[in-house]
């Protein structure tokens, strides 16, 4: 095995370019890929989250008092979807807001009275669909001194419509440019084989099997899958470390989430699938030029 | 070498006849040869010198007729034992056909490699030939780098490596110079002295006569002409 794995690779050497060319196109397709699965491992970690007990705020009116907090507390809590509750008055609210917006000290100084309302945090518990959390929010929504629910309403709708979009997409994305790495590789291969023609023609003239000609190929294919599957998961991660951070802090006031890289399971399968792809695209195109 | 010392014959033909089209370029020609015999294959371009080489190594299939090599029919060995049998053959072509961008040593090194040899096997082996033809002094040369009759000895130096049987020369000496092709000659000669069975397919009727002592065969138009035993 060692011998090929060399030959393979003195291949590669003399044909750096095509090889290049190759490996870059399958790592976009891989990258492409990548980023869907990236997206729907976190979009699921988040509806997840969601589902293991979202966050919701009550703002409360102006009207409330403090007496009226456990009666309001004991009405919440009797539709039953509830967690935890915490009440956050509007004093501790505007504390912690000056300390979020410390660069802006002379708006704060221009207050001459607390603007925020005091309010109830939530965590809701299990939660099957959006529409079943709507539907709750809407309950508290309805109680006296209730003024407004926040409970990422605007960001989970179009998160969940972007999702399903992105669903649909996805597959489609992926599918084509599997293809398309696929047939590059295959033409890779091609144009090695018919470079290497007279090669292979000595091979078959010394008494080589069929096998001693093709594995070289195979282990090409392999390497540029590979290769190419690496590659692509590289720039994901420079990407993904860019852009996280920003995307994250959005979410945070609603969710308990992190953004996470692709997990390990997910890196491995897409590596092995690359991998594959550059074996299937090299199988490809030999069965055609020998058959 | 291999060759059987038992006087079966080692190649036999049987009426065989390979058409191209409308052509036939082999006409019903029954054959038998010794092993250890050094066959001249002679007669004029067109005569089907080559085209009986290559049914001989199954580069394509006779259309009528039968070749027996070793007792093996060729025409009943499946595809996948083909190269086993072609291990069996060395071959030298008139344009080398050495891969240009493999070393010397890499050449010849390819026939063990392929019969799936020890890395220290083929490295001893290679080095042993290449001395033996006079080319061990260019084991790390490229093809393109060498002069026809060296190229030619790396040829005759692959063809032997795996000490076959039967060694199928193709107009070894056909675009080499008089010393050049003279040298290849007395390699192959070496060869057969050793056993090997030779067939050596040439119009080059001079060299013929003063470096082979075996049997000339003669073709013409696909036909076995005549046969005569050089002294």
């Amino acid at each position: 095995m060692t011998r090929f794995v060399k030959k393979a690779l003195a291949d590669i050497r003399s044909n750096r370019f095509l090889n290049f060319i190759t490996i870059i196109t399958i790592s976009l397709s891989i990258l492409v890929v990548s980023v869907f699965m990236l997206f729907f491992e976190n979009a699921s970690r988040i509806i997840e989250a969601w589902n293991q007990g979202g966050r919701a705020i009550v703002y409360l009116e102006k009207e409330f008092s403090m007496d009226m907090l456990p009666d309001l507390k004991v009405k919440i809590q009797g539709l039953g979807e509830i967690d935890e509750m915490r009440f956050i008055p509007k004093a501790q609210a505007l504390e912690k807001l000056k300390k979020e917006m410390s660069s802006r000290t002379e708006f704060f100084q221009t207050l001459k009275t607390n603007p925020l309302p005091d309010a109830i945090e939530i965590r809701m518990k299990s939660h099957g669909s959006f529409e079943q959390v709507q539907a709750f929010a809407g309950k508290i929504a309805a109680l006296e001194l209730v003024e407004n629910v926040e409970y990422g309403q605007g960001w989970l709708g179009r998160f969940l419509n972007v999702f399903n979009l992105f669903k649909m997409t996805g597959y489609a994305m992926c599918s084509l440019f599997l293809l398309i790495a696929l047939f590059i590789t295959a033409n890779t291969v091609r144009l090695a084989f018919y470079s290497r023609r007279l090669e292979v023609e000595i091979m078959r003239l010394v008494g080589a099997t069929e096998g001693f000609i093709k594995t070289p190929f195979y282990v090409e294919g392999l390497f540029q899958g590979f290769f190419g599957g690496v590659l692509g998961l590289v720039i994901l991660l420079s990407g993904y470390l860019t852009i996280s951070s920003g995307i994250a802090e959005n979410l945070a006031a609603y969710v308990y989430i992190d953004i996470r890289f692709l997990s390990m399971g997910a890196i491995l399968t897409i590596i092995l699938s690359s991998t594959f792809l550059g074996w299937f695209g090299c199988y490809l195109s030999l069965k055609q030029i020998l058959k | 070498m291999n060759a059987d010392t038992n006087k079966n014959p080692i190649i036999r033909l049987f009426n065989v006849s390979k058409r191209y089209g409308a052509k036939l370029a082999l006409k019903d020609i029954s054959l038998d040869i010794e092993p250890g015999e050094f066959i001249f294959v002679s007669g004029p371009s067109g005569a089907g010198k080559s085209t009986l080489l290559r049914v001989l190594y199954l580069a394509e299939k006779v259309s009528e007729g039968q070749i027996l090599i070793d007792g093996m029919n060729l025409a009943r060995i499946p595809a996948g034992r083909l190269p086993f049998l072609r291990r069996r053959f060395g071959m030298v072509f008139q344009d080398f056909k050495l891969i240009p961008n493999r070393t010397v040593f890499e050449n010849v090194a390819l026939v063990l490699e392929a019969a799936g040899e020890k890395p220290a096997f083929i490295r001893k082996k290679v080095m042993h030939v290449l001395r033996t033809t006079g080319m061990e002094k260019k084991v790390n040369a490229l093809p393109p780098t060498l002069s026809g009759g060296e190229q030619q000895r790396v040829a005759v130096a692959r063809a032997v490596v795996g000490e076959p049987a039967i060694i199928l020369a193709d107009e070894p000496t056909g675009s080499l110079d008089e010393k050049s092709a003279q040298a290849v000659m007395d390699l192959l000669m070496e060869y057969h002295k050793k056993g090997t069975t030779i067939l050596v397919a040439s119009h080059n009727l001079h060299l013929m006569e003063i470096s082979v002592r075996g049997r000339n065969i003669v073709l013409e138009e696909g036909k076995l002409k005549k046969t005569s035993t050089m002294l």
